[in-house]
């Protein structure tokens, strides 16, 4: 299958994403500009972490007008699963593809270290190869990962099982201690309603490999080509 | 009439006023004026260290590039080459922390892809005065978030660094940058220009007021607004930056560049006159032709400004339109502002009148060189006498703790939790690990690096402190089973017109010199720091050394913590009990004194090579040089972060130290070429046997496991603390100066 | 014409930025300072005929661009001539 992995002017994991699709995972993987208006046949979307725009404004804000935008969203709106890592969540939750607005970390610091992040839910196109509770231990490196959404919204994405990741101890509690940022909920990641569009602060892709400290993402990875797979076998 | 008062707020004596009218053959115009300041400023010209500088060892087997462009390369096999040198932004990050070392590490990351190398890695090494006093407190707070948001939006991590505490960088803090890009070997590009009638370009951002400080020809400017227009800090745009890197690297890639340099200190003045000299080729310029972010800026300002992220490029004819179609990808504006000529002369003009008309030479290679006056310090001897009268000894359990909360030896987790040190997955051993290791994709190599430099050591004896500063920093990468390859240093010294501070800063390139050369590690550029000093009180000196080394299998990486229970801990090399200029002296008694301890470096280099081969042979685990805090610091160090305890016993190693402090001396003497390394029981032979056979001592001093740390001297028990609260001390010491504990919610 | 758009973020949102502010000011000697709260401050240069036009534009962008509605409010001044002093 074949991985997009969108660039835009300040996007720094780009080629991380696209090493772990295609050097580690053996996929294949192509680049996508910006400024470009097509995906060029891909299967999946990646929206990779960095500092698109300098994070000038706001996280995200001005990547979403970027033209490759209209495209992403189009493509979300037929079914195809969506990846935002990190700053690529910030750009979904800011081109509204998902709900609520990254804050500052309440540390008010950049905080790049090792957390535990709690999958809640495996019917998603990033968890499909996961087991509900399982735990990962997977990196982050953020300074605007504090999750944020009205008492409202927040409710509506736990009735309908939208939050897919949880920031948790070790042995999967849900606790202030194990919140690295201080997100409503313990919130690490989230899904669209429709669910094929998924965000998460903490990054999979430095996660493929034990020599880099944890090989905890590649699952997520395998869920897009297993949940890939699926969509064609439906088709 | 000659203005003398103008020509001394340029900063030039009256001598190098005359060589300039010789030079010229007239008397400078205005800009040419300014041009010759900066040119020819101790920041620029390196006139009062040239003269010592030349005596490094600077070539080598696998140097590519030396010291003279704006990074030194290194061959690491497979048709690549590791790009890399350190850099201080001192002063401007006392007068603003955030900014001054964003745009220290904007300048280094620069002088890094300028190359063609694509900067992989970035490290660090800050000094500042004690915690206590708020006002350090917010210079380095400062320096830490601008280090972060600058690298960080860059995409490069900072994997490592040091951060040492004295009184002296109070006033002066330090703020030294390395960093590390990856290049092939045939396409790295230099920065010189050639070729008559080729385009020159800039490219970048706009050129405003930025950094162009006191010095000014027109007085009649100055009043109440001039304050507000003339910003004496520059402002860093890392998002610029980043745009500027991938499209230079775009550019360089392709064929049509002759060359290629970053504009940072002394801006368009030093590319333009340094990039015409190395190619024995002239520039001239239109100034009008320049970006530009404000209104009415003259000549002057526009030649002297340092606004940051602004590259010029030697274009060759005919190849514009593909330049231009590169950087107009990445929104850059590259525009064209002059042309190579043949007569060696910098040219600038005005909307197309003569502002200024200089032969290169006379800024670049014929700039003053000073033999300046050495003498010998009067502190000297005084210091170098360590007498223990008077002295109450800690109990070892005491020091042990005040050691382990030293800000020099605490953890630094609050500084590099900070920094994105994972960013383009690259990094096997993490910040506070030992010395920093990033893997070399497709290949499989890895590169360590390690910058290092006690300066107490400099302070009592020049030539041996940075011996041991080579040394050390050798040592840290071979720890981790790299060969060290090469070295960059950063020079940071007091008031070089001062005979004492000028006698240390001769000694101490000698010390370097004669280090590098025992241990065959090239110099391959680096930068000097005068005039650290406040009210006449000079910071320590402090050299430091950025060393690099190769490690061939990536796989075989070793960091400093132990690796499982039951494992044996070998001491590797000699304790002498030595105290002098420890930091046990200084924390416990506030006392700088004694000798630094005695280098032998055959010795070293034996037990650098005894290192790397363990390592490629798996028979060691782990690996942890001792350094500050000497042995038992060291050994708790190998602990923290592991979660298993260690038990050993040594014998009494006090050398000429007094009967009152000779277990302090055991413990926290800090004599050198000593490392803690641990193997798993079955190979402990082996590596006995290596040692032997590299004449190494080796003692096999105890074992790994259990939850406390336990030193035992000549059967006695001096220490024997518990893992956990030991840990605690130590990781909570520098952490405690910044963040309020918090109300669980 | 010139439009000042002031964005601040919504009564409900914590403010971690602010009371880091307000905390230093208690420490520097200003306990009567009780709350802070953060925003964005950003002046705009219009070409439009009237205030009116301005404002609308002014408006526009906030809307779009300047602040988000997830979690900032803004408001907007306009003037047409530059105020004394800077």
């Amino acid at each position: 299958m074949k991985f997009a992995v969108v660039v835009f002017p300040g996007s720094n994991c780009d080629h991380d994403a696209y090493y772990a699709a295609k050097h580690v995972l053996g996929q294949e993987a192509v680049f996508v500009w910006h400024k470009d208006a097509r995906l060029g046949g891909a299967d999946a979307v990646i929206l990779p972490g960095g500092f698109a725009h300098g994070d000038y404004l706001r996280t995200g804000a001005i990547a979403r007008f970027s033209p490759v935008m209209a495209e992403v969203q189009a493509f979300a709106a037929a079914g195809g699963p969506v990846v935002g890592i990190c700053n690529g969540f910030q750009v979904l939750l800011e081109v509204g593809l998902l709900p609520g607005a990254m804050l500052r970390n309440r540390s008010l610091k950049f905080q790049c270290e090792h957390v535990y992040t709690r999958v809640e839910q495996t019917d998603t196109p990033l968890t499909l190869a996961c087991q509900a509770g399982q735990v990962l231990h997977l990196p982050i490196a953020h300074g605007d990962g504090n999750y944020y959404a009205e008492p409202d919204v927040l409710a509506q994405l736990e009735r309908n099982r939208q939050v897919v990741f949880r920031y948790a101890t070790r042995d999967g509690q849900v606790t202030d201690v194990a919140n690295p940022n201080g997100s409503a909920n313990n919130i690490a990641g989230l899904c669209s309603e429709a669910r094929n569009v998924v965000g998460l602060m903490p990054h999979p892709e430095r996660a493929c490999e034990l020599a880099v400290g944890s090989a905890d993402g590649l699952a997520l990875f395998e869920s897009v080509v297993k949940s890939v797979a699926g969509l064609r076998t439906v088709a | 009439m000659t203005d003398w008062a103008v020509i001394e707020r340029h900063g030039l004596t009256r001598d190098e006023y005359a060589r300039i009218v010789s030079a010229l053959g007239r008397d400078p115009r205005p800009t040419e004026l300014g041009i010759f300041s900066v040119m020819w400023s101790e920041h620029c010209s390196y006139k009062s260290s040239r003269v010592h500088l030349k005596t490094l060892p600077t070539t080598g087997r696998l140097v590519l590039q030396g010291p003279g462009e704006n990074a030194g390369a290194i061959d690491i096999g497979d048709g690549l080459a590791a790009v890399f040198k350190i850099e201080s932004h001192n002063h401007p990050s006392f007068i603003e922390p955030y900014q001054g070392a964003a745009t220290g590490v904007g300048g280094i990351i620069r002088d890094i892809f300028t190359m063609g190398a694509r900067p992989i890695a970035l490290l660090n090494s800050l000094r500042f005065g004690p915690l206590d006093d708020p006002q350090v407190r917010r210079v380095f707070a400062g320096v830490v978030a601008g280090i972060a948001g600058y690298g960080n939006s860059m995409g490069i991590p900072t994997v490592g660094g040091e951060v040492n505490i004295d009184e002296t960088y109070a006033g002066n803090p330090l703020v030294n940058v390395f960093c590390l890009g990856i290049a092939r070997t045939e396409e790295i590009v230099l920065a010189a220009a050639s070729g008559a009638g080729n385009p020159v370009y800039y490219v970048g951002a706009k050129t405003g007021r930025d950094g162009i400080h006191g010095a000014t020809m027109a007085s009649t400017e100055f009043d109440d607004r001039s304050a507000e227009k003339r910003p004496a800090v520059q402002v860093g745009d890392p998002f610029m930056e980043k745009l500027l890197l991938e499209a230079c690297l775009e550019v360089i890639a392709t064929d049509t560049l002759v060359g290629i340099q970053d504009m940072g200190a002394a801006g368009l003045t030093c590319s333009t006159s340094e990039m015409g000299s190395r190619g024995a080729a002239g520039i001239q310029i239109d100034v009008a032709l320049v970006p530009q972010r404000e209104d009415g800026m003259t000549p002057y300002e526009i030649m002297l400004s340092e606004s940051q992220e602004r590259m010029l490029l030697v274009v060759k004819r005919g190849r514009e339109a593909e330049v231009e179609r590169i950087f107009g990808k990445w929104d850059l504006h590259a525009v064209r502002i002059g042309e190579v000529t043949t007569d060696g002369r910098m040219r600038v003009l005005s909307d197309g009148e003569v502002v200024a008309d200089i032969p290169n030479r006379a800024l670049t290679d014929d700039a003053p060189l000073y033999n300046r006056p050495i003498a010998e310090p009067a502190y000297l001897r005084d210091a170098q006498a360590l007498s223990f009268a008077g002295m109450a000894a800690a109990t070892p359990s005491e020091a042990f703790r005040q050691l382990l909360a030293a800000p020099s030896i605490a953890s630094k987790h609050w500084v590099y939790r900070q920094y994105d040190h994972m960013v383009r997955t690259n990094t096997l051993v993490f910040p506070g690990m030992g010395a920093a290791v990033v893997r070399v994709k497709g290949t499989a190599r890895a590169l360590a690096m390690s910058v290092d430099g006690n300066a107490r050591f400099v302070y009592l004896d020049p030539r041996a402190g940075t011996q041991l500063a080579v040394a050390e920093a050798a040592r840290n990468v071979a720890c981790t089973g790299a060969v060290p390859v090469g070295a960059t240093n950063c020079l940071n010294f007091g008031n070089p017109e001062r005979p004492e501070i000028m006698w240390q800063f001769a000694k101490a390139v000698e010390g370097i010199g004669v280090a590098c050369r025992a241990l065959d590690i090239p110099i391959t550029g680096g930068n000097v720091s005068l005039y650290n000093e406040t009210d006449g009180q000079a910071i320590l000196p402090t050299p430091v050394i950025g060393v690099v080394g190769v490690l061939d299998q990536a796989d075989r990486v070793l960091g400093r913590v132990f690796r499982s229970e039951g494992d044996v801990i070998v001491l590797l090399g000699e304790g002498h009990g030595e105290l002098g200029g420890s930091e046990y002296l200084k924390t416990a008694h506030g006392a700088v004194l004694g000798r630094p301890p005695v280098l032998v470096l055959e010795r070293e280099r034996a037990l650098q090579r005894l290192l790397v081969e363990a390592a490629a042979a798996r028979v060691t685990r782990s690996a942890h040089d001792c350094a500050e805090g000497g042995l038992a610091i060291t050994l708790a160090e190998c602990c923290f972060d592991a979660g298993i305890g260690a038990e050993v016993s040594v014998p009494l190693s006090a050398g000429a130290t007094p009967a009152a402090f000779a277990d302090l001396a055991t413990l926290f003497g800090e004599s050198a070429s000593r490392v803690i390394v641990s193997t798993a029981p079955a190979r402990a032979q082996d590596l006995v046997r290596m040692a032997a056979a590299a004449n190494v001592p080796a003692q096999l001093i105890g074992r790994t496991g259990g939850d406390r740390i336990r030193i035992v001297v000549e059967g006695r028990t001096l220490i024997d603390e518990s893992l956990d609260e030991a840990e605690q001390v130590w990781s909570t010491a520098i952490e405690k100066y910044f963040v309020r504990p918090r109300a669980i919610a | 014409m010139r439009a000042r758009v002031f964005v601040t973020l919504k009564p409900s949102v914590f403010d971690p930025q602010g009371t880091t502010v307000a905390d230093a000011l208690h420490t520097l000697g200003y306990p009567e300072v009780t709350d802070v709260r953060q925003g964005k401050y950003f002046e705009l240069e219009i070409k439009a005929a009237s205030a009116d036009e301005a404002r609308r534009i002014a408006s526009e962008v906030s809307d779009k661009l300047l602040a988000n509605p997830v979690i900032e409010s803004y408001r907007i001044e306009v003037a047409d001539q530059e105020e004394g002093g800077r």
